[in-house]
């Protein structure tokens, strides 16, 4: 280091800790040894999300943002505008690659028991992200005022007329019209780029913040913190910076984004599941198009919303479905109290744990797939067992962590 | 030496007096950003009133889908003799044959839910989830029901509904379609979205 830069490193951390930061954080914050594959998502996740925010911001320069001005102003970006085409596909390619890595991340969590204790907040902070993703998600779905978009976007603010009394009325406040129109449009715009990204930033950092706190779980679930040297450093520890910046996280994002512009530039619409068919078509409030499905990453959830069609102590099927589909997004959040095991990790938990997260899994897959097609009677039963199984693997959790026998947790990261 | 103690007292007292007037503040600053995503003055505007012309609508048509009253897809249908015959054949299969459900107006509240036994007016949007059913008038055996009467078929998740908007038991729309306020100025005008001498 230059005696100059190192002049000039002094007056600024004299001012701003940026020395002291960059080592509290990066070069002396300590990760465990022993990551694997799936720790790349959260790095990952967070690349995406500068990606949609300057792809979004970008995109606003050309978007009109009216009911009138919406839809020709997408194919102006598309046709008209240089590299229009570009940023809008980096940034729909980008919507289902967040959602893609946050459900890996969320896995991840859920096998190696990372919501366990102290990690709670981090697990809490990150259901807040989910529920902010979806919603920004959501919001954004809207705005290219395609057909489909249209009714998909009547159909879930629809959802909220099934509160009973109060429902009708927040419907029409949610619009702020009798339908889905321009004033819609307009306030879903300034959610989707103002202030849901606002919050997803604050969430982000909060939720790295708790995790440097802490520190990092591992695939084995082993505590490294029980074993220092005599600086006070973990053992089986190594500095985050160099080592997993460069020589873990770098390459995983290269790897990462070789297979974002394989989508991006070949497989734009991703046979129709990235970019839907009737979406080019303009929003028609007069006519439904056929089938109306959601993105494939609300898919599980909108089959199980659908799955519920019995009416229940004297109120409406649909209440209910909306009631499940709610608590289908919110109850990982209480993971961290639902997990009775001595274990961390998969690894080490116990045959119970195994099979119900195997389950859990496949049966997640089977409702995202029925969610993308018309529902028939069969479908619908699938649905509803699938239903089962997924709260099944929640509120059960109690019994089968408690009772299943565990296999002994090395103390040291087995090598 | 002065006493440096703090007064707890008057603290407490500062700091409950500071905070129920600064939660009074919150809720009076809510209100603005709560009460501007109700319907704003144009919105309601454009959700005033409308007038159709159905003189020239034929037994068995509909009029419609209209973007007419509130921007909701609006359904005129003029039913046919034959239709309003077999109207309340097979009430069995209607979840709410006798409209107990308030979907309509009190002037609605009838063997064929409207004013004239053959115009229907309805809010052309399903009960479910808000989708904008078809209209399938033909007596024939349809994919989605083999002995199908006539009616309103929701493609988004199959609510069916007959020919007085009435909903089938055992689909996802858990009522009627609704009827909305409606009345003749004459007998080729109809007004909707207002009832018969409100201002
Ligand atoms: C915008 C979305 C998100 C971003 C940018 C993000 C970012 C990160 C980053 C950078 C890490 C550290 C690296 C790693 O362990 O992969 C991390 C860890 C973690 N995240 Fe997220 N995250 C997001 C969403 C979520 C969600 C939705 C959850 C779960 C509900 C979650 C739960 C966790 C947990 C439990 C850890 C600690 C994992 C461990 O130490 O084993 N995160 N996150």
């Amino acid at each position: 280091m230059s005696a100059a830069f190192k002049n000039f490193m002094d007056w600024i951390d004299a001012r701003l800790p940026v020395t002291e930061t960059f080592e509290k954080h990066m070069s002396k914050y300590y990760a465990p040894k022993n990551f694997n594959f799936w720790y790349f998502f959260g790095v990952l996740a967070t690349v995406v999300l500068v990606s949609q925010l300057f792809t979004g911001i970008w995109l606003t320069m050309s978007y009109v943002p009216t009911a009138e001005g919406a839809f020709a102003s997408v194919e102006y970006i598309m046709r008209d505008v240089d590299y229009g085409w570009m940023l809008r596909y980096m940034h729909s390619t980008g919507a289902s690659a967040f959602f893609f890595v946050v459900y890996l991340h969320m896995f991840r969590g859920m096998a190696y028991g990372s919501y366990q204790k102290p990690r709670e907040l981090i697990w809490l902070l990150g259901m807040l992200l989910f529920v902010a993703l979806m919603a920004e998600g959501f919001f954004g779905y809207l705005l290219p005022w395609g057909n489909l978009a249209y009714w998909a976007g009547q159909v879930i603010v629809s959802l909220a007329g099934a509160i009973p009394f109060v429902g009708e009325d927040l419907a029409v406040w949610v619009r702020g019209d009798f339908n889905i129109s321009g004033i819609t449009l307009n306030r879903f715009f300034a959610l989707h780029v103002v202030l849901l990204p606002l919050v997803l930033i604050v969430l982000v950092f909060l939720h790295i913040l708790a995790l440097h706190e802490v520190g990092s779980n591992n695939p084995d679930g082993v505590d490294i913190k029980k074993h220092l040297d005599e600086d006070g450093t973990p053992l089986d520890g190594i500095p985050f910076h160099p080592y997993y910046t460069i020589g873990h996280d770098l390459p995983a994002i290269v790897a990462f984004l070789f297979f974002f512009c394989i989508v991006m530039f070949f497989y734009p619409e991703g046979g129709g599941y990235l970019i839907e068919r009737p979406n080019y078509e303009p929003a028609n409030p007069l006519k439904t198009p056929e089938l109306i499905v959601p993105v494939w990453y609300y898919t599980p959830f909108y089959s199980m919303l659908r799955a519920v069609t019995f009416p229940l102590f004297g109120v409406d099927a649909k209440f209910w479905g909306l009631v499940v589909m709610a608590g289908a997004i919110v109850i990982p959040a209480v993971l961290p109290w639902l997990d009775r095991s001595p274990v961390k990790s998969i690894r080490y938990k116990g045959l119970g744990s195994k099979i119900f997260l195997a389950v859990f899994i496949v049966a997640f897959f089977i409702l995202g797939y029925l969610g993308t097609k018309h529902p028939t009677a069969e479908r619908t039963l699938i649905a509803q067992i699938c239903t089962a199984i997924y709260f099944g693997y929640f509120l059960l959790m109690p019994w089968y962590t408690q009772v299943e026998k565990t296999k002994p947790v090395p103390e040291r990261v087995p090598s | 030496m002065r006493e440096r103690s703090a007064n707890t007292r008057r603290r407490n007292f500062l700091i409950g007096a500071t905070s129920v007037v600064g939660a009074a503040g919150v809720v009076g600053a809510a209100v603005p950003f709560v009460g501007s995503w109700n319907p704003s003055a144009r919105a309601l505007a454009a959700g005033a009133p409308i007038k159709l012309d159905i003189s020239k609508l034929a037994p068995g048509e509909i009029l419609g889908p209209l973007r007419a009253w509130r921007d909701r897809p609006i359904f005129v249908v003029k039913r046919s003799e034959e239709m309003l015959m077999k109207l309340n054949s097979r009430n069995d299969r209607l979840a709410d044959p006798d409209s107990s459900r308030p979907q309509q107006p009190e002037y609605a509240k009838n063997e064929t839910r409207s004013i004239r036994p053959d115009i229907l007016v309805l809010e052309g949007l399903c009960t479910h989830l808000g989708c904008s059913p078809q209209f399938k008038p033909v007596v024939k055996p349809e994919q989605f029901d083999t002995e199908w009467l006539g009616g309103f078929f929701c493609a988004c998740h199959g609510s069916k509904f007959d020919l007085a908007g009435r909903v089938y038991s055992g689909v996802p729309a858990p009522s009627n379609l609704k009827v909305p306020p409606h009345y003749y100025e004459s007998d080729a005008v109809i007004v909707i979205g207002k009832e018969e001498g409100v201002v």
